[in-house]
């Protein structure tokens, strides 16, 4: 509960509070569209229509296609949906003016390279066909015709345009923990201001990588849905029929502020980040420790970092993927941590409407966790028709359905054991 | 079994934030061309001439600083273990391992699970081969659309998928070497390194993080990462020349694989272990376009605003610079240097990339650790060339480690010995 009229949270430090936000995933562009075609159970996910599927087992994603871009590339689309997120919490929050915000820019930003078809036209090249492979790509690449993929492709670029396109202030900070990159996000700005580095920053957390590459090497791992007819029905998270997560793009954005600042400029609040977990797991490269003991560390982090009981949560934003193995675990961990509460503790899974958001996930979703607060509604987890008895949660299956909802638990937890939780309040007490 | 509120409670770490704590450099591990540890660098970088290892010819015409040899086994003993990672991985995890190693830190398990991992990583290798069947095969048949798919779904590895994301090499640190508190990955090529290196001094100096293994790899010798810099015209083709030679004829980057990895640790806490530190951790800077322009009257940098340059103005100071030979960031770091020159308040600058070659996202974290080795010997590293001034070996100094971006970003950290005030 907030400290009141010093606005610092019970462990002293200043309190961070939510003053804009918005997302953008398969399901629509904007906080709104998306937020009414979640609790209406709606699916984002679709046929791929962005480059053939001939020959691939999975044919289904959560692309997003209608950002109006020129061509197609992962940090062209990752950029243009972090720009578009940016702006409208910016503007929500009325901080700042268009292009100054008064704090960092922290960006959870997918791994991008150069894909194929940029390798392909640097193969075609004009007078190379003497040459073979990388040889053949470097002396096109010595030509200087193809010098706009430079500054496109580098790691620092999303940021970079992003930065300069709201004038955020500072080094803007880039950083990749895989499925929990977007909570990390946000944890390091909440931490930024905790520090009294800044008052005001800025959280985005974007991802527009479904290519043909990247789909094939998950596809690769076996790490994916197959259950391509009807598309909608691919992501069966924590139902007995599951069968891996459902690539998907997405982006969300956080306007996040010291308490005592938005207070001071009358800011409107919109939710509290009350705490932040964080803990790496040593088990495997893509598999959970089996008794999941970084996962439960991470959200009992979360917990205590906000000075929050578990009895005041009300409802768990799961990490929810789909795979076999994650739900499984995921709900094991939740056991940890809730006691025999787990069996009536609402725990729904967003990633059954808009697929895996992989480096935005953890925004988007603690996006959709303040919504859920804010409107009392818990959004379902869809497409249960074959309930797993072995994971004995209130899923809230199929139908979202009203609920008196004070605080939230988001789960992120990423390949390569990157694990990350946020608690989430409505407005401050 | 549900968890107590109160143990709830216990779980975190329970000091008051507090800006007062100190960071110190209490483990380094570094490879590069120059060979294995601190040691072996001081020694290398003790020679003069110090001399340089460059391979002209397997990469020609870009010159690279190839790795020297080093046993994987010393540090990742498990064989398996190896064939998980790609070679940038495989570098970043053995830094890793010299660095815990360095600082005390291996074999104690109840330390590595409160050490926090924040790595600067790019992406790992493309399988070089693969890529050129794929092109081959796509370009025979342009008219079929599946042809991509088919080629993708027969030449990639699955596995190696994992050697290439970024995160994955922060991941390998926690499975090789149970380092399993917090997990960061930075990126953005050389400010990933001043972001990374900034986050941890930051987490020790507010009592969020009590000791923070912080580091990157650069694996040179690969033909992907050097297309992604020729497309901008970046590298440098031909004979071997330093950065500022580089910076006359118009610029260009000769990378060099390298690890660097520290441990940066809160002084009380090493104290009350016993690990002699190397260094002292003063202010870091970093900034999207350029640091902050030193106050042009005499006397004014003392008061101004900025930490970094309030420092910088207490006392003669060396300077490492991580100048990469790519204009116009090389013009635009000379000119900020210049400033500093004509205040009198910096010495000797030695371009550490002449000697090691370029590291990209380890590329700062290199100079911390040269920088580290050269405070806890009381001296600054000598010169590169017989030719250059001698070093002003007069006691303890400071030092300035730049990292200007080839592209973007501005970085600087000063390092001080541990018995004198950053």
């Amino acid at each position: 509960m907030m400290a009141g009229a010093n606005l610092k949270d019970p462990r002293g430090r200043p309190a961070v509070v939510v003053t804009g936000f918005d997302v953008i995933t398969s399901l629509g562009r904007g906080k709104a569209d998306n937020w009414t075609r979640l609790i209406a159970g709606e699916s984002g996910i679709h046929s791929i229509k962005r480059f053939p599927t001939t020959g691939l087992k999975t044919t289904v994603a959560g692309t997003v296609d209608f950002m109006g871009l020129e061509a197609y590339s992962a940090p062209a689309l990752s950029l243009a949906m972090a720009t578009a997120v940016a702006r409208e919490a910016i503007a929500e929050a009325k901080i700042g003016t268009r292009r100054s915000f008064p704090g960092p820019l922290y960006l959870a930003t997918p791994p991008t390279e150069l894909e194929w078809p940029q390798r392909q036209a640097l193969f075609t090249a004009e007078g190379n066909s003497d040459k073979k492979g990388y040889d053949r790509l470097l002396a096109a690449a010595r030509t200087g015709k193809f010098a706009g993929l430079f500054s496109e492709f580098q790691f620092a670029s999303v940021a970079e345009h992003l930065a300069e396109a709201t004038g955020t202030k500072g080094l803007p900070v880039s950083l990749s923990t895989a499925c929990a990159s977007g909570a990390t996000a946000i944890q390091m700005g909440v931490e930024a201001i905790r520090r009294g580095d800044t008052d005001a920053a800025l959280c985005v957390a974007t991802d527009g990588s479904v290519h043909a590459e990247a789909l094939i090497r998950f596809s690769l791992l076996s790490a994916l849905s197959t259950h391509n007819d009807p598309p909608e029905r691919a992501s069966r998270p924590f139902s007995k029929d599951r069968g891996g997560f459902v690539m998907a793009e997405g982006a969300g954005a956080f306007v996040l502020e010291s308490y005592a600042s938005a207070v001071a400029r009358g800011a409107r609040i919109l939710g509290v980040i009350r705490g932040c977990g964080e803990r790496a797991d040593d088990y495997h490269r893509t598999r959970t420790h089996p008794e999941g003991l970084p996962i439960v560390s991470a959200m009992t982090s979360a917990l205590a970092d906000a000075a929050c009981a578990t009895a005041e949560i009300d409802y768990v934003n799961a990490h929810g993927t789909g795979t076999p193995e994650n739900d499984k675990m995921e709900y094991l961990s939740l056991a940890k941590v809730f006691g025999e509460r787990v069996h009536s503790l609402p725990v729904s899974s967003n990633k059954s409407m808009i697929g895996h958001t992989l480096t935005a996930a953890g925004a988007v979703e603690a996006a959709f966790s303040l919504l859920t607060i804010a409107n009392g509604i818990l959004p379902p987890t869809i497409n249960n028709t074959h309930p797993d008895p072995d994971i004995k949660l209130d899923i809230v299956p199929n139908k979202s359905r009203q609920a008196k909802v004070s605080t939230v638990l988001s789960n992120s937890f990423g390949f390569g054991g990157q694990n990350a939780c946020l608690v989430l309040s409505g407005e401050p007490v | 079994m549900e968890m107590r509120d109160s143990q709830i409670a216990e779980r975190l770490n329970e000091t008051p934030p507090s800006k007062d704590r100190v960071a110190w450099v209490t483990g380094v591990g570094i490879v590069s061309s120059l060979g294995v540890g601190a040691a072996a660098h001081w020694e290398a970088l003790s020679a003069a001439p110090v001399r340089r290892r460059v391979n002209t010819s397997d990469f020609a015409p870009y010159p690279v600083f190839p790795l020297t040899d080093i046993r994987l086994d010393d540090q990742i003993p498990n064989k398996a273990d190896h064939r998980q990672m790609g070679r940038w991985q495989q570098i970043g995890v053995y830094a890793a391992g010299l660095a815990l190693a360095d600082a005390g830190l291996k074999g104690a398990p109840e330390l590595l699970a409160m050490t926090d991992v924040s790595v600067a990583a790019g992406n790992g290798e493309r399988d070089a081969g693969a890529d050129a069947n794929i092109l081959k095969a796509v370009t025979a048949a342009p008219e079929n659309a599946g042809a991509l798919n088919a080629a993708l779904q027969a030449s990639l590895r699955p596995t190696l998928y994992l050697g290439e994301l970024s995160n994955l090499l922060a991941g390998n640190i926690s499975i090789v070497h149970g380092v399993t508190r917090s997990s960061r990955t930075f990126k953005g090529e050389e400010q990933a390194g001043v972001a990374a290196f900034r986050d941890a001094v930051e987490r020790i100096r507010h009592g969020t993080s009590q000791s923070v293994l912080v580091g990157g790899a650069c694996n040179a010798e690969r033909w992907d990462a050097l297309l992604s810099m020729e497309v901008g015209g970046c590298l440098w083709s031909g004979d071997p020349a330093t950065v500022r030679q580089r910076g006359d004829a118009g610029g260009g980057i000769i990378p060099g694989s390298v690890g660097a990895f520290l441990v940066v640790e809160e002084a009380e806490h090493a104290r009350s272990r016993g690990i002699r530190p190397y260094a002292r951790v003063g202010s870091v800077a970093a900034e999207r376009l350029d640091l902050p322009a030193l106050p042009a009257r005499p006397g004014e940098a003392a008061a101004c605003a900025n930490p970094l340059l309030r420092q910088l103005a207490q006392s003669p100071f060396d300077i490492l610079s991580g100048a990469s030979g790519a204009q116009p960031a090389l013009k635009r770091e000379l000119s900020w240097l210049a400033a500093l020159d004509r205040a009198g308040l910096s010495r000797n600058v030695r371009h550490y990339g002449d000697v090691v070659g370029h590291g990209l996202e380890a590329h700062f974290l290199t100079g911390i650790a040269l920088a580290s080795i050269s405070l806890s010997r009381g001296q600054f590293i000598p010169p590169f060339d017989e030719a250059d001034e001698p070093a002003n070996s007069s006691g303890s100094q400071r030092i300035l480690v730049t990292g200007f971006g080839h592209w973007r970003g501005a970085g600087a950290a000063l390092m001080a010995p541990i018995e004198v005030a950053a």
